[in-house]
C-alpha cells in the first residue's frame, strides 16, 4: 500500500481525486436505489404514530387522539368502519381460565372463534389457540400434535387447546427491553402494538407458545372485520409487532365472555372472576383437581385444566 | 518522544486532531489496485444486503423463512457469533498488557479494532432482526422505556455499546497520540485496557444469559452456555486474527512478528480442546438422561421423527473443529502457513455453525408445544447477512488500512506539516 501522493505527479493527484469523485457519486447512487424500497413504506408512517407515546404515558386526550387516528388509519387501510374502545380493568375482578380436558372434543371451533374475534391476518389462519390431539396415558406434550386430522374426537386421544396462560410470573414479560407488554390489574397481560419494537424476544421467553408476531400487515376481507375493538386487544395489528391472546379484554372487560368460550359446542371453557366466591371458576378450582401447564417453570398460569373423572 | 507542556498541546488540539482526522480520510481513501477492489466488492454486496433489507421493512418480516415456531433465525445466529468474535480480540489484549509481550503489543490494536468492527456488525444484526426499526428511539433511556436491569437485552445493548466506546476510546487515542509523536499517557488509556478485558468477557456472558435464562427452552437453559460461549470465541477470535496478520503478512510490508502468531496457536490449541471437552459434556447430559429434555439435541445431531434439517450442519461443524484441532496440536504448524490458515479457517466456520445455526435454531426446534417446523435460511436472509458482512470488513478494512501506517510512524504529523 504505496502512498500514491508522494510518487505521482500533481496531474495523477487530480485524475486520482477525479476517479474518487466518480466513484463517491456512483456510490450514492447505488445507496440511494438500494434504500428506495424503503421510502415507499416510510410514506404510509405518520409521524403522530413514530412520535406516539407508551401506552401507560399517554392522558386521556392523547388517548383520544390516538383511537381517533387509528380508526381513521383502518377505514383507510380496510375500508371498514370501526370504534376502538380501551376498556380498563375493573376493581376487584382478576380473571382466571379452566379447561375441562374430560369433554373437550377437539374440534378447534374456539380457534376459530378466536381467529374471527381478534381480526387475524386470512392467508395465515393465525389464531391465539393451538389445540393439541394427545394420546390418552400421557400428559406429555410430546406426543402430542397439532396439526391432527379427520374426524374428531377419536377414541384413543383426548384433546388439549392451549392458549396465553395469563402468567403471574411471566417471563415474556420480563425480557421485553422496552416495556411494551406488562401484566394489568386484572392479570391480563397486554401488549403495546404502537411501541413494540418486534424484537421477538418475548416470543423465544414464552413456553406456552401464545405469542404471535405479525411477519406482515394482517389482511382481512372489510366485511369480515370485527368492528368493536379494543385498543390493547382486537384491533388491527400494525405489521412487525408482537400480539397475544388478551382472554378478549375488550369483551370481558364489559361482563362478556371470551369469544373462545362462547364458541364451544361442549362447555369444556369455565372464565370468570377469580376473586368473587361465588363464580363458577371458583367452584372450579376449589372442587376440581386442577393442573397448571410447565408448574415446573414456575409462571404462575392464570389458565387451569382439570378432568371430570 | 517526550511529553510536551500541558498549555502548547491544548492549543495544539485544535489544530493537529482535524489533521489527524483528515488524514486518516485521506488514508482510508488510498491503495492500491487490489485494496479498490476489494472495497468496490464489498460496497456492491453490502449494497445487495441494504437492498434485501430494505425489502424486508417494507414488505414485512414474512420475506423470511422465520415463523412463530422458529422465531429467531439466521440474523440471531450471526449476532451471537460476532459477540463472540468481539469478545475474542481480546486475547491479543491479555498477552499485550498483562503479559508484556513484545510482539503483541506491537499489533495488539487489529485485535482491538477488530472488536470494533465485530461491534458494529452485532449492532448490524441487532438492527435487521427487529420487526420495526423505526422505532429503535424506544429502547433509549431517558426518551424510551428501558426495562433495565429486568431485560437480560438491557443489558446486552449496555455491554455491547460500552465494549465499543472503550475500544473506540483505546484506538483513538493510541492513534492519536501516535500520529502527533507522542508518547501516550497511560493514564488515559492503560486503566480502559483492563476495563476492556474484564468487558470482553461481560459481553459474550450476558449475550449467553440472553438464552440461557430462558426456563422454557431447555436445550439453552444450562450452566455451561455462557462459559463455552467464552471458550469458543476465543477459538474464533484468534483464528480470525491470525488470518488477518497473515493477510497483513502477504498483502503489506508491516511486519508481524512470529511471536504474535505463536502465542495466538498456543491460545487456540488450549481453547478448541475445552471447547471439545464442553461439547462432550453437553452431549453426554442430554443423552444419557434422556427424556423429552433431550429433543432439541436429538434434533439437532440425529434428527426428530424423520425431521433433520440441522444434522449435516452439526456434523460439520465437530467435523471441522475437530480436524482444526489435530491440525493445530502438530508442533510445527507455525512454520506452515497453509496448515495455520487451513487450521483457522476450519476453527472459524466450524465455530460459526455451532454458534449460529447450531445453538440458536434447535432452541426452537421441537417448540415450546412440542411441535416440530424447521428452518432454513432464504436467499433475502443470506443477503442481508452478506452485506453485514461485507459492511463490518469494509470497516475492518479501512481500520487496519488507516492505523497500520500510523502506527508504525509512517504517516505522522510531523511529516504531514513538511510535505
Amino acid at each position: 500500500m504505496s502512498d500514491p501522493n508522494t510518487t505521482e505527479s500533481t496531474n495523477g493527484i487530480s485524475r486520482r481525486t477525479a476517479l474518487k469523485g466518480v466513484g463517491a457519486t456512483l456510490g450514492a447512487a447505488a445507496f440511494a436505489k438500494a434504500i428506495a424500497p424503503i421510502a415507499s413504506w416510510a410514506k404510509d408512517q405518520s409521524v403522530d404514530e413514530f412520535l406516539q407515546n407508551h401506552y401507560r404515558e399517554l392522558s386521556p386526550e392523547q388517548m383520544q387522539k390516538v383511537i381517533e387516528r387509528i380508526e381513521a388509519e383502518t377505514k383507510e387501510d380496510y375500508g371498514a368502519d370501526v370504534t376502538i374502545k380501551d376498556a380498563k380493568p375493573q376493581a376487584g375482578v382478576k380473571f382466571a381460565y379452566a379447561l375441562n380436558l374430560s369433554i373437550c372434543v377437539g374440534c378447534r371451533k374456539c380457534a376459530k372463534a378466536c381467529h374471527i374475534e381478534n381480526n387475524h391476518d386470512r392467508p395465515s389462519g393465525n389464531s391465539y389457540i393451538r389445540v393439541l390431539e394427545m394420546k390418552k396415558g400421557s400428559l406429555d406434550m410430546e406426543h402430542g400434535r397439532a396439526d391432527y386430522s379427520g374426524p374428531v374426537p377419536k377414541s384413543d386421544s383426548f384433546y388439549m387447546p392451549v392458549q396465553c396462560q395469563q402468567c403471574d410470573n411471566p417471563p415474556c414479560v420480563d425480557v421485553c427491553p422496552v416495556e411494551a407488554t406488562w401484566k394489568e390489574k386484572d392479570g391480563i397481560v397486554a401488549v403495546d402494538y404502537n411501541w413494540c419494537i418486534g424484537c421477538r424476544y418475548c416470543e423465544a421467553a414464552c413456553p406456552y407458545h401464545a405469542r404471535r408476531f405479525n411477519w406482515t400487515k394482517p389482511q382481512v376481507p372489510k366485511v369480515e372485520i370485527t368492528p368493536v375493538q379494543g385498543y390493547l386487544s382486537n384491533r388491527m395489528r400494525p405489521q412487525g409487532v408482537m400480539e397475544k391472546c388478551t382472554f378478549c379484554m375488550h369483551r370481558t372487560r364489559e361482563g362478556k365472555l371470551p369469544a373462545c368460550l362462547e364458541a364451544c359446542p361442549t362447555g369444556a371453557r369455565v372464565f370468570g372472576n377469580i376473586l368473587d366466591p361465588e363464580s363458577e371458576i371458583r367452584w372450579v378450582l376449589e372442587n376440581k383437581r386442577v393442573f397448571v401447564l410447565k408448574e415446573e417453570l414456575g409462571t404462575k398460569p392464570s389458565f387451569y385444566y382439570f378432568f371430570d373423572e | 518522544m517526550s511529553k510536551i507542556s500541558t498549555s502548547e498541546s491544548s492549543a495544539s488540539h485544535l489544530v493537529s486532531y482535524p489533521k489527524f482526522i483528515w488524514r486518516m480520510l485521506v488514508l482510508a481513501t488510498e491503495g492500491n489496485w487490489l485494496f479498490y477492489a476489494w472495497m468496490i466488492g464489498l460496497t456492491a454486496v453490502a449494497l445487495v444486503g441494504l437492498n434485501a433489507w430494505a425489502v424486508q421493512v417494507t414488505e414485512g418480516m414474512g420475506v423470511t423463512n422465520m415463523t412463530d415456531h422458529v422465531s429467531w433465525g439466521l440474523y440471531i445466529a450471526n449476532f451471537t457469533f460476532m459477540v463472540g468474535l468481539a469478545a475474542g480480540g481480546v486475547m491479543m489484549v491479555i498477552p499485550a498488557y498483562l503479559y508484556h509481550d513484545e510482539d503483541m503489543h506491537d499489533i495488539v490494536i487489529i485485535g482491538e479494532l477488530l472488536a470494533i468492527a465485530a461491534i458494529f456488525m452485532c449492532i448490524g444484526f441487532v438492527v435487521v432482526d427487529l420487526g420495526r426499526p423505526d422505532r429503535f428511539w424506544h429502547m433509549i433511556p431517558g426518551i424510551g422505556k428501558f426495562h433495565f436491569p429486568v431485560s437480560m437485552l438491557t443489558w446486552d445493548v449496555i455491554v455491547l455499546n460500552g465494549y465499543l466506546l472503550i475500544n473506540l476510546h483505546i484506538c483513538g487515542y493510541l492513534l492519536y497520540n501516535r500520529y502527533r509523536g507522542i508518547a501516550p499517557n497511560p493514564r488515559w488509556y492503560i486503566p480502559f485496557v483492563f476495563i476492556s478485558i474484564a468487558w470482553a468477557i461481560s459481553i459474550h456472558t450476558v449475550t449467553a444469559f440472553l438464552y440461557q435464562g430462558l426456563g422454557g427452552r431447555p436445550f439453552w437453559n444450562t450452566a455451561l452456555l455462557a462459559p463455552r460461549f467464552l471458550t469458543s470465541a476465543f477459538v474464533s477470535g484468534p483464528a480470525f486474527i491470525i488470518l488477518a496478520l497473515e493477510v497483513i503478512r502477504y498483502l503489506s510490508k508491516y511486519k508481524v512478528g512470529d511471536g504474535a502468531i505463536k502465542i495466538l496457536v498456543n491460545i487456540m490449541r488450549v481453547t478448541i480442546l475445552i471447547n471439545l471437552l464442553m461439547l462432550v459434556s453437553e452431549v453426554f447430559t442430554e443423552f444419557y438422561t434422556g427424556g423429552s429434555h433431550t429433543a432439541s439435541a436429538k434434533y439437532l445431531y440425529f434428527g426428530l421423527h424423520g425431521y433433520n434439517a440441522l444434522v449435516p450442519w452439526i456434523w460439520t461443524s465437530v467435523g471441522l473443529t475437530i480436524v482444526a484441532a489435530i491440525l493445530l496440536l502438530r508442533p510445527k504448524i507455525t512454520q506452515c502457513p497453509v496448515m495455520l490458515i487451513t487450521a483457522c479457517v476450519l476453527a472459524f466456520v466450524g465455530i460459526w455453525i455451532e454458534k449460529g445455526m447450531g445453538l440458536i435454531i434447535p432452541g426452537f426446534i421441537p417448540n415450546t408445544l412440542h411441535e416440530i417446523v424447521e428452518y432454513l435460511p432464504n436467499g433475502l436472509e443470506w443477503r442481508v447477512s452478506a452485506g453485514i458482512w461485507a459492511a463490518g470488513l469494509i470497516i475492518y478494512t479501512l481500520a487496519i488500512r488507516v492505523a497500520m501506517p500510523i502506527f508504525t510512524g509512517e504517516v505522522s504529523l510531523k511529516k504531514d506539516t513538511h510535505v
